[in-house]
């Protein structure tokens, strides 16, 4: 016998939003779609779809909407397009942004949903700085009062985490024209009292950006630890073949792929390489992103969010600040300052 | 007076200077006198000692400056018993004499044991190179209708560069090498020919400076000349003084051209470039001086690209990259994995695992820790053009920046582990705690 509430999870359907070309996260997107990009050694898409399936979710869409970036989290027109699928039971449905990294409490998040039984169920999570965001306001059971956009004065920590649950019944709040669901559906759900804030507890991380993208693995690896998960400690193997020479010191907040050597006497802090990179020997690298089959030589210095796209070559004893580098670049002299390597 | 083998003995005097010169070559030189710094493992000012000493007839070489003695004899009395051949002195002003009033100066001492036909080797010390003194003793001694007073040692600069202040300029007469006209450090284009500050002198010059002396000195009791910019009035130049009245088609001032290696060494940029060439010349003739990756003996088991310098109680870890042009000087400790290129790290340094040091000159008792970066930006001269001269660029350009250089730790300064120093000058003492580009760390 399953107990209700898994056997209704089980019937719930999710929609995960992926953005448009995924500009901010250049040059990582230029030839692959964002979602494939690997964070924390697994596909962004993925971290989710694991989520789901680990909660019960049976049937996930994938839509891709090609949008400005100014506003990333999402719009309502693909929920329009999904009209048929996710309003084919009267089961409430996920709809999720592919851009971001939580512990994903989708379990909890239903229970939250189906204790205050209405429409629509928002993701909320606290920020130190809430003027940089609109933010949620909401009373102590959670019910939404209003939404404001960049605060000047406090009015609330919370904002939306780009996750929500909705019953079937917000697909008849949305027409078929453009619709920006933050800025015209939600406003309307909370007037009538329609939507809930589900606080989420941990960490989160929208990963759209290099900068974020690292922050983001920072606190998805300090979580994974806390939960007992069994990160690579000293000289080992980390994915399918890792080499790390001797003398090396990997670490903190390192995720390396598969088919990755490490030679002798590298330093690497708060990066992430990608599959098939060889790293020679010396080399010190701090906050930056490698992509797919690059090459950096001996003695090369990387810091400060810079990030390669795939399969760069970066000559020996080169220096690189910042530099975001395009895809099968060759790089010879030193980027002292920050810049975009075409 | 003759040496044995029947040649009349002849001296060199080189001139250094004091605490008040130098000041570009800051920060080094604020606490070993510049001619001291070591380039290509030697102090700047030994290199000149040793172009004399190359010379046979050479049996004294004298060194005129107003340090005070104490910075200068015990360096003297160090290197003294390496040339058992030759005396080495070090005779102080009591002032800035000038180029020829320094010399004037000393005169007794200076034409003491010299025949009246000799003559002496004179060197300007803030300049580096391979002086062909032989050939220009053997130049200046031709048999001429109007004897050599002088003969100046020239070289080839670029249009721009010799009409920049920078230089002598001398105009010579293509047959007789005579000097017709000369002008010290003019603004506009007179000559692409530039004097190096290396002369043959005959003793009849001390006639002609006494009686600019005893010119100043009537002058100066007139109450018609006063001292000015701290130039006491018997200061006086060789250049301008000497050299610009002396020329002319009556003149008794010659050129010899060489297209050798030369540089000023007035910055301390201009270090790493006199180091490369002091070792390239190590190569030719000395070549035991230099670390060799092929030989094991020495303490060299590292791998070595191209010529190196390497102290013989320097500790190198045998899994560093070390060269091309790199000098390590005196127990100097190098770690695991480090490499080092066009770089000249003074004694007592230590550098520590993985770090990378390029174009960068390491005070003594400097500090660098692990995987850290300390590069500078190399201001040699533009190799595509001939005869090219190092420019002595300014440390701030126009718009008041610092402009690239290579990269000065003082002594005693310590660089943290995993940052990067960028062609900065940093002052002695200083304990960095973060990077730092294009600044002057005070």
């Amino acid at each position: 016998m399953k107990s209700s509430e898994s056997s209704s999870i089980g019937n719930m359907k999710a929609l995960i939003l992926v953005g448009g070309y995924g500009t901010r996260l250049r040059p990582l997107t230029l030839f692959r779609p964002k979602p494939l990009v690997e964070f924390a050694n697994k596909p962004i898409l993925v971290h989710q779809l694991d989520a789901l399936v680990a909660a019960g979710v049976t049937q996930v869409g994938i839509t891709l909407i090609f949008s400005h970036e100014t506003e990333p989290l999402g719009t309502a027109g693909p929920l329009a397009l999904a009209r048929e699928i996710l309003s084919s039971n009267p089961e409430p449905f996920f709809v999720l942004n592919a851009d971001i990294t939580c512990e994903f409490p989708f379990k909890e998040m239903v229970q939250f949903h189906k204790g205050h039984g209405k429409e629509g169920t928002i993701v909320v999570t606290r920020v130190e700085e809430p003027s940089k965001y609109g933010v949620v306001v909401c009373a102590e059971d959670g019910m939404i009062q209003r939404f404001v956009e960049k605060p000047q004065e406090f009015v609330s920590n919370k904002i939306n985490a780009g996750m929500y649950i909705f019953n079937p019944s917000i697909l008849d709040r949305i027409e078929v024209k453009p619709t920006s669901i933050e800025k015209e559906i939600f406003p309307a759900m909370a007037d009538s009292g329609n939507l809930y804030a589900f606080e989420l507890q941990g960490y989160w991380m929208d990963i759209g950006q290099p900068k974020d993208f690292l922050v983001g693995m920072c606190l998805h690896l300090t979580s994974l630890k806390a939960k007992g998960a069994k990160l690579a400690t000293g000289d080992g193997i980390v994915g399918n073949v890792l080499v790390i020479g001797p003398n090396c010191r990997i670490g903190p907040n390192v995720t390396i792929g598969p088919d990755v050597i490490i030679e002798e006497g590298v330093c690497i802090k708060r990066s992430t390489i990608m599959k098939g990179s060889k790293i020679k020997s010396h080399s010190w690298l701090d906050s930056s992103i490698v992509g797919w089959n690059c090459v950096i030589g001996k003695w090369v210095r990387m810091e400060n969010v810079t990030v390669l796209g795939e399969d760069v070559i970066v000559s020996d004893e080169v220096y690189i600040n910042g530099g975001k580098v395009l895809p099968h670049k060759a790089i010879s002299a030193s980027v002292p300052e920050p810049q975009i390597i075409m | 007076m003759e040496d044995p083998n029947g040649n009349a003995i002849i001296k060199a005097v080189i001139l250094i200077g004091g605490p008040q010169k130098g000041t570009r070559f800051r920060p080094l030189s604020l606490d070993v006198p510049k001619p001291l710094t070591p380039v290509a493992g030697y102090p700047l000012v030994q290199h000149l000692i040793e172009s004399c000493i190359h010379v046979p007839s050479v049996k004294e070489v004298l060194i005129l400056g107003y340090y005070p003695a104490d910075e200068i004899t015990p360096f003297i009395s160090e290197i003294g018993p390496l040339y058992s051949s030759i005396k080495i002195r070090y005779l102080q002003e009591y002032t800035r004499l000038g180029t020829a009033g320094g010399i004037y100066h000393f005169r007794d001492q200076i034409r003491a044991g010299l025949s009246n036909t000799s003559c002496f080797i004179l060197i300007n010390g803030d300049v580096c190179g391979d002086f062909p003194l032989s050939e220009m003793l053997e130049f200046h001694s031709i048999k001429r209708d109007i004897p050599a007073l002088l003969t100046v040692l020239a070289t080839e600069a670029t249009r721009q560069q010799s009409s920049n202040s920078n230089f002598g300029c001398i105009v010579e007469d293509k047959n007789s090498h005579r000097i017709t006209h000369y002008v010290e450090k003019p603004e506009t284009f007179v000559s692409t020919l530039i004097n190096c500050g290396v002369y043959i002198c005959s003793l009849d010059l001390f006639p002609c400076i006494s009686k600019i002396f005893s010119q100043r000195q009537a002058n100066y009791y007139a109450g018609e000349i006063q001292d000015n910019n701290g130039d006491c009035w018997e200061s006086i130049a060789l250049e301008k003084d000497i050299i610009t009245p002396s020329v002319g088609n009556t003149g008794c001032v010659y050129v010899y051209r060489s297209n050798r290696m030369w540089s000023q060494v007035k910055t301390a940029g201009s270090a790493i470039y006199a180091n490369r060439h002091y070792l390239a010349l190590y190569r030719e003739r000395q070549p035991e001086r230099l670390a060799n990756s092929r030989c094991k003996t020495r303490n060299t088991p590292c791998k070595i690209i191209g010529d190196v310098f390497i102290h013989q109680t320097a500790q190198i870890d045998p899994t560093c990259v070390i060269g091309p042009n790199v000098s390590i000087g005196k127990n100097v400790v190098v770690g695991p994995g480090v490499r080092i290129k066009e770089s000249i790290i003074l004694g007592d340094s230590v550098i520590q695992d993985h770090s990378l040091v390029m174009y960068t000159i390491v005070g003594w008792n400097g500090m660098i820790g692990k995987w850290t970066r300390v590069e500078g930006t190399p201001c040699d001269p533009n190799p595509n053009k001939p005869f090219a001269k190092m420019d002595n660029v300014p440390l701030f350009n126009d718009e008041g920046k610092l402009n690239p250089s290579i990269t000065i730790l003082g002594c005693h300064v310590r660089v943290p582990s995993e940052v990067v120093v960028l062609n900065s000058i940093v002052l002695p003492y200083k304990e960095l705690s973060r990077s730092f580009s294009n600044e002057i760390i005070l």
